[in-house]
């Protein structure tokens, strides 16, 4: 990117004129994620006109777009082409940017099989905290030129600085897909879907709720017919099929909505980050199981450091997604070493701390 | 043979006494037998598989457990003293040459499989376990672990994550990054440390991402997470032959457009389908311009559907011959050819020089045009192999280094293929890294105030630079040098000045 465009001028202005002033600076695409970390603080700095798509080539599998480019409109073009994002990410309401998805790392139902956002980052431009534009990474999937920086900024949540540009890996739409139900509870819908996820199967999604296992095919038409017979369960219509994981993806479904007196009553939404074979949580409250048991989305009054302690014992981490108190602290707090290399990396890209602070961890 | 400069003969007591000193203060903490200091041991350490650079280590040192590798780097790091990771040392770019006055420390003895755990479909592999291991050890549950680099009988583990190594599968199956989940090991200091988790992600940055393919540069692995998958249950390959590069290159493309993404898509051109086809007799075409190997996997089911796809596209796309494997034997001769590129290229020239650099893939033939041009303005031969699918290429640049001149001359051929790649939207290294080998390289893909936040990232990790100090990152000093080198291209200064 030409740090001449007069959009990044600027930006880079703002950034220069906040970092002299020792201000801090709110980084903000769509704003439908401002629930997800600490809380914002700062001047906004606003990356919404930023926008627009600068190269796609299908037959390259590479899509090139600024960070305030609307995700929906990214997505309409990739569709028009046969090609996806594969990751799914999630839209919490309309006028989510490829800035923000980026920044928050957010990966929706296909990510056990297909990957994460950060498998997906070619290439990031990034405004740091000394006003200046780097270009890591690049538009082809094997680069292994100089550190991997553009996916370290994946989920970084714009503490080492502006997301400008992203480059992202994109796939052809799959040829079939078919879902699948079974009535089971817990323990044998977790012991199902990993038990799958060591065969070859076209498995591209699960998630289980209340006694109901939802299991997605997606693949080949040869494999998805294939699959279906040999798995089993009750098939849903596609036009159903389709509405219920968009509601997952999209978080749409009553289970994620908490009203003003379910934050006033204490209950919060977690969401647990476990090795997928972790036995059932036991946790007062309801989940939802994503990624063959790798998600679990609870939605419970349980005091943190219970939440936090049960992911612990199961070999991961909770992260407290909407709740009243953030006070405590959002994300897991991190052992000695892996602390001191991100104040490092804060210093590396950031040295006046001008950027989203608080927003990761409250000392960042 | 490119050395220190810091070899020269007055040093040579400094040397000696810094070598002594640093025995001591190591012997104290590892084995005597675990430390390697006279010539004759050190000597196979000099070089990587990159053999025309070497360089003299002060000491290799062969822990064989975490508290050694901790105790050593404790001891290191309260010296001064440099260390450089090693695994099988088959890495391409001189990421593991020695430093004149630092350790190598080498991780072989971390060679056991810790653990296989099918239900999770994860491995705990020591560092120094080979590639091919992991999914020998596997293959009992029907899992693999995906990345297949070419080396991948004698490479380690550990080495592919300091690389973020590929192979031919990783279109469809990711690089090392993305089928690794957790790596244990060392700070520059001696600290113990995590990156990743068996869960798919972690809180705060995701420092997994920058520590794999840093070159040993922010910490040492010694253990390693890896993910398995499932084995297909078939799998077919298509060798397709063209009469021309362009229809080739084109056809690749329409692969993809075709909402086909293929297991492995390969292509070599004709002189290097000469050369396998003589080392192995796999009945390559040799009257074809260009071969491509297009891999089909997953169920009988999927691949038959897939295949039929894929022979469509290629004959739209002017394939002047198409043979389908048969069965798994002839699979494997198809690819036997691909898989020792490199072995037959040291069949047909004394020495040889690969690079490896990534363009998009529609610059394909332009790329191969270029190489062409290249090879009469340097006087040598150059054979190529393509990662097709991901726009890798492997040009193999043949010379002797018997002969005056070629060594320069290669080198020179080598800088004029990557800052083409880099001219045509691509980059410098796909999956060999920098090493020492593309530092000059990497002075014209990134400006200044990029390799500085580099220097900047690694500070955050190793403030003293003690980790293999001088790779992937060129000082501006030498981006100066190298700029006015390019003045003269082809008429290289001193052409007997030692550069690394």
């Amino acid at each position: 990117m030409d740090p001449r465009d007069p959009v990044l001028a600027r930006l880079i202005d703002q950034v220069d004129r906040a970092r002299a002033q020792r201000q801090h600076l709110d980084i903000r695409g769509g704003g439908t994620k401002t629930f997800y970390g600490g809380l914002p603080a700062g001047e906004p700095l606003e990356i919404k006109a930023l926008e627009g798509i600068s190269s796609y080539e299908p037959t390259e599998l590479v899509v090139t777009a600024r960070a305030g480019t609307q995700l929906t409109e990214l997505e309409a073009v990739l569709y028009a082409h046969g090609q996806c994002l594969p990751f799914e990410p999630p839209r919490f309401s309309a006028g989510g940017t490829v800035g923000g998805m980026t920044a928050a790392g957010l990966s929706g139902p296909a990510r056990a099989s297909a990957g994460s956002v950060r498998d997906h980052v070619l290439g990031v431009t990034l405004l740091n905290g000394r006003g200046e534009v780097l270009t890591f990474g690049g538009q082809v999937a094997k680069n292994v030129a100089g550190y991997d920086v553009s996916r370290l900024l994946v989920g970084s949540l714009g503490i080492l600085g502006v997301i400008c540009e992203v480059s992202l890996k994109v796939l052809p739409m799959n040829r079939a897909t078919a879902t699948l139900c079974f009535d089971w509870n817990e323990s044998r819908a977790l012991e199902q879907v990993n038990l799958w996820a060591s065969q070859p199967l076209p498995i591209h999604a699960s998630a289980w709720h209340d006694g109901r296992l939802h299991v997605r095919l997606s693949g080949a038409i040869a494999a998805v017919d294939a699959a279906c017979g040999k798995l089993g369960g009750t098939p849903i219509t596609a036009d159903a099929a389709t509405a219920w994981w968009l509601s997952l993806r999209d978080q749409t479904q009553d289970f994620f909505a908490l009203g003003s007196s379910d934050l006033a009553r204490g209950e919060c939404l977690w969401r647990l980050s476990l090795p997928s074979t972790a036995p059932p949580v036991e946790l007062p409250g309801r989940q939802i199981i994503e990624w063959n048991g790798a998600q679990r989305w609870w939605r419970t009054g349980a005091e943190p450091r219970l939440v936090r302690a049960a992911a612990s014992r199961a070999g991961g981490h909770a992260t407290l997604i909407r709740g009243a108190d953030k006070s405590g602290g959002v994300f897991t707090p991190l052992p000695g070493a892996l602390l001191r290399i991100h104040h490092g990396l804060k210093q590396a890209f950031d040295p006046a701390c001008i950027f989203n602070p608080g927003r990761l961890y409250a000392e960042l | 043979m490119n050395t220190s400069p810091e070899a020269a003969a007055p040093t040579r007591g400094a040397r000696e006494a810094r070598q002594a000193d640093v025995a001591a203060a190591l012997a104290e903490v590892l084995p005597r037998r675990a430390i390697l200091y006279r010539h004759e041991d050190t000597a196979p350490y000099e070089c990587d598989a990159l053999t025309a650079y070497r360089t003299s280590p002060l000491l290799v040192v062969l822990p064989a457990t975490e508290p050694e590798v901790a105790a050593a780097l404790k001891v290191c790091h309260r010296m001064g003293v440099p260390v450089i990771a090693r695994g099988a040392g088959t890495g391409l770019s001189g990421g593991a040459t020695p430093h004149h006055w630092g350790v190598v420390l080498s991780l072989a003895k971390f060679n056991r499989i810790l653990r296989i755990d099918p239900g999770a479909r994860t491995a705990v592999v020591q560092c120094g376990v080979r590639n091919a291991a992991i999914s020998e050890a596997a293959a009992p549950f029907g899992l693999y672990y995906a990345p297949d680099p070419s080396s991948q009988i004698a490479c380690t583990i550990g080495g592919n994550v300091a690389e973020n190594s590929g192979g031919v599968h990783c279109l469809k199956y990711g690089l090392t990054l993305h089928n690794v989940l957790r790596v244990r090991g060392f700070m520059a200091d001696g600290e113990a440390v995590e990156f990743g988790s068996l869960a798919l992600d972690v809180p705060g940055l995701d420092l997994l991402s920058i520590v794999v393919g840093s070159e040993g540069m922010l910490a040492i692995t010694t253990e390693v997470t890896v993910k398995l998958v499932p084995k297909p249950q078939s799998a077919r390959c298509i060798m397709a032959s063209f009469d021309d590069i362009e229809s080739a290159g084109a056809a690749v493309a329409s692969v993809i457009a075709g909402g086909i993404i293929p297991a492995g898509l390969e292509l070599m051109d004709k002189a290097m389908t000469a050369a396998v086809e003589a080392f192995v007799h796999a009945d390559y075409d040799l009257e074809a311009a260009a071969i491509l190997l297009c891999e089909s996997d997953g169920s009988a089911e999927e691949v038959e559907e897939e295949i039929l796809r894929m022979e469509e596209v290629l004959k739209a796309a002017g394939a002047s011959r198409l043979e389908v494997s048969r069965d798994e034997a002839q699979r494997l001769r198809f690819w036997s050819g691909r898989k020792n590129a490199f072995p037959a290229s040291g069949s047909i020239s004394p020495d040889y020089m690969c690079m490896d650099s990534t363009i998009p893939r529609k610059r394909l033939a332009e790329m191969l045009r270029a190489i062409q041009q290249m090879e009469e303005r340097y006087g040598l031969r150059c054979v190529n192999v393509f990662h097709a699918g991901d726009g890798n290429l492997h040009p193999l640049i043949l010379f002797d280094a018997e002969e005056p001149d070629e060594m320069r001359r290669c080198e020179l051929f080598g800088a004029d293929i990557l800052e083409t790649s880099v001219r045509l939207g691509g980059t410098v290294t796909g999956e060999h890294g920098v090493g020492v080998e593309k530092l000059n390289s990497m002075c014209v893909q990134f400006a200044p105030a990029e390799r500085a936040q580099f220097l900047a990232v690694k500070h955050a990790f190793d403030p003293l630079e003690s980790l293999n100090p001088g790779k992937v990152i060129p000082t501006l000093h030498r981006c100066a040098e190298y700029g006015k080198m390019h003045v003269h291209r082809g008429m290289l200064p001193f052409p007997n000045l030692p550069r690394f």
